[in-house]
């Protein structure tokens, strides 16, 4: 699929602007379970398909945001590369553009950086219905300030994505899950003490008894890896760290509100967490995926007192989602919508009420 | 803040003064000629201006009085760290108050567990990674000043280094900061995760040039250090083959640690300078170091051996100890200083290019150095596409400082047509203020400068920097059209 919506895009959005319309920005509807509820005429991105560019010495891949990124994704396998970030696409529909707006990024994060580190350049249309490009194709880029990142989890609230660049890396030649029995305390203690030695880890997680950890490199230094630290040999794991990004795991597996929290990795218990089961623990315990009825105040306040951040990820009210912030914040940001989206169209509220 | 204050106009250094003295010691309020010499510009010499005054303060409280004042009295701010920038940064202003972050030079706490560090924005690069080594860690970015930088300039500049392909810019390595706004307000952006709440201000804050707030702490993230650090020599005699050597070590599923380039010109001064065992026949090396487990580094040794010598390499020499390693990467990191030694100044352009473009800006380059007789040296992060040329050039003639940058902004003009940029690691602050109209339309400058408004609406902080006004491009464009025979050539142009 290949096709340029860029001027109908921007045209939507001009009229959008004129009549003062808000618009809900959506590319694969693969994420629609996250971030607050807008109510707004759709703006779709699906059809603005097709990958631009695609240099694998380069290292560098442009693609129309509307690109499905299972595309993206076979197309770097092909010549052995891949998305380093590992985003997750919760269905068969997600695009590159919704990613890059989430800013989800998988199991390597930890290990290898977000979405946002890979994102070289971006082309936008800001809420004016002009478009602008900012960043570029290449991987040290300092002109102006970098309009593209902000765009990184902004979630269509400062421009509609049109295309995105993302910097990729060579696929690990092999790859080696080990798993080890121990305690949510112990696990943490084993990943704070690895994280700060040269072992070539690229993912974490801990639940129900069960530490993984994936060794990812050269094949060497993986067998090498793995004969240092010990632990079981994790069977099918390429689809255990498939099914833990796409959150089709049976901890997954429930009604209850799903929060996503955002932390410094060696916070051992929290003060709401009552059953461990839970918990789940990813990014060397950086984040934590918890099942809780408690209320959203309660489990901001307590994120407050860490300096993290917690997001009611699924089965919510979709009303007190993402972490209050401070008023000296939020003010920045007021500011910052209102210079890209005057008129507040952008999927308004989408990340908090007044934005 | 009495009525007295409120009423000092921009430029009556009296009544500023005398406010100043109120809330700083008087130590740390420098206002006579003699005292602001040092402060009149940084790495990039050729733009001198005395500041109207400088101020030292060493709290968070004494940075915001000043701020504050300035704000009411509409006074211009320019925040300066160690002053090794080399795009003009920090180049003060005549009306204005120039803010020196020098005294802020504790490094507040390690947390090897969490892998960070904090610390105040006048603490050195290089002085992290000293710190913390005693965990077996380090801070990766190490751009070519990182004895003397400081992390809060390496934040505003989102500075690079040798080892940015893999490893990241500035804005990859951070977690947290503490800025103080023109209004004197005190942000914390980011938190203790990975990621934190609403937008990612810490990416806007990271390499705005001191346009945006003051940068007052740095949470910085830190990386285990390598087990093992291996270096590899090439040498090629064409440039392209050393270009796509580079392309070929990366096809073979390899991210070098370090991957630089030096052209002949280069790699003779650096020879000449430290000797470091080069190749004195070479039209270019290769300098490839890979890190890692030890493992890892020699397999990926082998494998880069191989490609090198598959890619037309004349010779390919692997370091045969930690000492000849060094010595490699000696001749690399003295090559500014080298070429300086060829002739009696050089002035270092920063563009980045799509790898694959190499060819043609060299053959560019090369022909404009013919036209401006002017000869470059280059000196290539080859990895990452980052290109510095060193045009020589000698100021005491007349004029050829005016030709060297006219040479120079040519080149950051060729860097956009092939698709790159004109600035990879260095900023644009004063020095490619003019190219920015050329890599961005008008419509792209005025959302920076709504973005800069956002925190900055008077446009306090360091005014006149890294974004153009409209006006200004309209007149370079003038300027352009003319090609060297510019409308007023006894104006000032930076």
């Amino acid at each position: 699929m290949n096709a340029d919506m860029s001027l109908q895009l921007q045209q939507r959005v001009q009229n959008a602007y004129e009549d003062k319309t808000a618009l809900a920005i959506i590319g694969g509807n693969s994420k629609a379970f996250y971030g607050r509820a807008v109510t707004a005429e759709t703006l779709s991105l699906a059809d603005h398909t097709g990958v631009l560019s695609y240099e694998p010495t380069e290292l560098v891949i442009t693609a129309r945001s509307g690109t499905p990124l299972k595309e993206i994704e076979a197309l770097l396998d092909q010549h052995g590369q891949m998305l380093p970030f590992e985003p997750p696409a919760f269905n068969e529909d997600a695009t590159i553009g919704g990613t890059i707006a989430c800013n989800l990024s998988g199991p390597r994060r930890a290990y290898a950086g977000a979405a946002r580190d890979y994102l070289l350049g971006c082309k936008i249309i800001n809420g004016k219905g002009e478009i602008l490009k900012f960043g570029g194709e290449v991987m040290k880029n300092v002109a102006g300030y970098d309009v593209s990142r902000l765009m990184a989890g902004a979630m269509g609230t400062l421009g509609v994505l049109l295309e995105v660049s993302l910097k990729v890396l060579p696929k690990p030649e092999t790859e080696i899950t080990q798993l080890f029995n121990c305690s949510a305390n112990e696990a943490i203690d084993k990943m704070h003490a690895w994280s700060q030695t040269p072992l070539p880890i690229s993912a974490t997680s801990f639940h129900d008894s069960v530490l993984s950890v994936r060794f990812s490199g050269a094949t060497k230094a993986v067998n090498a890896a793995v004969d240092n630290v010990g632990g079981e040999v994790m069977e099918n794991a390429e689809k255990y760290w498939q099914d833990l990004k796409e959150q089709r795991l049976d901890f997954f597996n429930s009604d209850k509100p799903l929060w996503r929290l955002s932390l410094a990795s060696d916070i051992e218990s929290l003060s709401f967490e009552e059953n461990p089961d839970d918990t789940f623990y990813e990014w060397g315990g950086a984040l934590r995926w918890l099942k809780s009825d408690e209320s959203a105040e309660t489990i901001h306040a307590a994120m407050d007192e860490f300096d993290g951040h917690a997001s009611l990820f699924r089965h919510a009210d979709k009303v007190n989602v993402f972490q209050p912030l401070t008023p000296g914040l939020m003010r920045i940001h007021k500011n910052l919508k209102t210079a890209f989206d005057p008129h507040n169209i952008l999927n308004p509220g989408k990340l908090y009420p007044e934005l | 803040m009495n009525m007295t204050e409120h009423n000092i106009q921009a430029g009556n250094k009296v009544s500023l003064l005398k406010a100043l003295l109120k809330l700083l010691p008087e130590d740390a309020v420098l206002h006579e000629e003699e005292d602001l010499h040092p402060y009149e510009c940084d790495g990039l010499s050729a733009y001198r201006h005395l500041p109207m005054i400088v101020v030292l303060p060493d709290t968070f409280e004494q940075v915001q009085a000043v701020l504050r004042l300035c704000y009411q009295c509409e006074v211009p701010v320019v925040a300066r760290g160690a002053g090794t920038g080399l795009s003009g940064g920090a180049l003060p202003l005549d009306n204005g108050v120039l803010l020196s972050l020098a005294k802020f030079k504790d490094i507040i706490h390690i947390d090897p567990k969490r892998r960070i560090a904090r610390v105040q924005p006048g603490v050195r690069n290089l002085a992290i990674s000293q710190a913390v080594d005693q965990f077996g860690l380090y801070y990766a970015p190490d751009p070519s000043s990182q004895i003397a930088c400081t992390i809060g300039g390496n934040v505003a500049e989102n500075s690079g280094g040798v080892h940015c392909l893999k490893y990241g810019l500035t804005v990859h390595n951070i977690q947290q900061l503490k800025i103080i706004t023109i209004d004197g307000e005190l942000l914390t952006i980011g938190g203790s995760g990975l990621d934190s709440a609403g937008y990612d201000l810490l990416a806007l804050m990271t390499g705005s040039e001191g346009m945006l707030g003051v940068i007052v702490e740095v949470t910085v993230k830190l990386l285990p250090k390598p087990e093992r650090a291996q270096v590899i020599l090439a040498a090629f005699d064409n440039v392209v083959k050393a270009g796509e050597a580079v392309g070929n070590i990366i096809s073979a599923g390899i991210i070098p640690a370090g991957l630089e380039m030096m052209d002949k010109l280069a790699i003779s001064a650096a020879e000449d300078f430290v000797h470091a065992g080069y190749p004195l026949d070479a039209e270019a090396i290769l300098l490839c170091e890979l890190d890692g487990t030890n493992e890892e580094v020699s397999e990926h040794v082998a494998k880069v051996r191989e490609v090198l010598q598959q890619s037309g390499a004349t010779e390919v020499r692997t370091a045969k100890d930690e000492a000849e390693r060094l010595t490699f990467w000696k001749g690399r990191k003295a090559a500014f200083p080298a070429v300086g030694r060829l002739s009696p100044d050089y002035y270092c352009m920063d563009g980045t290019i799509p790898r694959k473009q190499l060819p043609r800006v060299l053959e560019a380059m090369a022909e404009l150095s013919k036209d401006y007789n002017l000869p470059v040296a280059n000196v290539f992060h080859a990895g990452d596409g980052n290109l510095h040329p060193l045009i020589l050039y000698d100021a005491n003639i007349p004029g050829e400082l005016e030709r060297t940058e006219e040479f120079g902004g040519k080149i950051l003009e060729l860097c956009v047509e092939v698709g790159g940029t004109i600035t990879g690691e260095h900023g644009v602050g004063i020095e490619k203020i003019n190219q920015m109209c050329v890599q961005f339309n008008p419509l792209e400058l005025t959302q920076f400068h709504a973005v800069k408004a956002a925190f900055d609406p008077q446009s306090l902080l360091n005014p006149g920097k890294a974004v153009p006004t409209l006006h200004r491009c309209a007149e370079f464009g003038a300027m352009h059209v003319h090609k060297g025979e510019l409308p007023f050539p006894e104006l000032e142009r930076f």
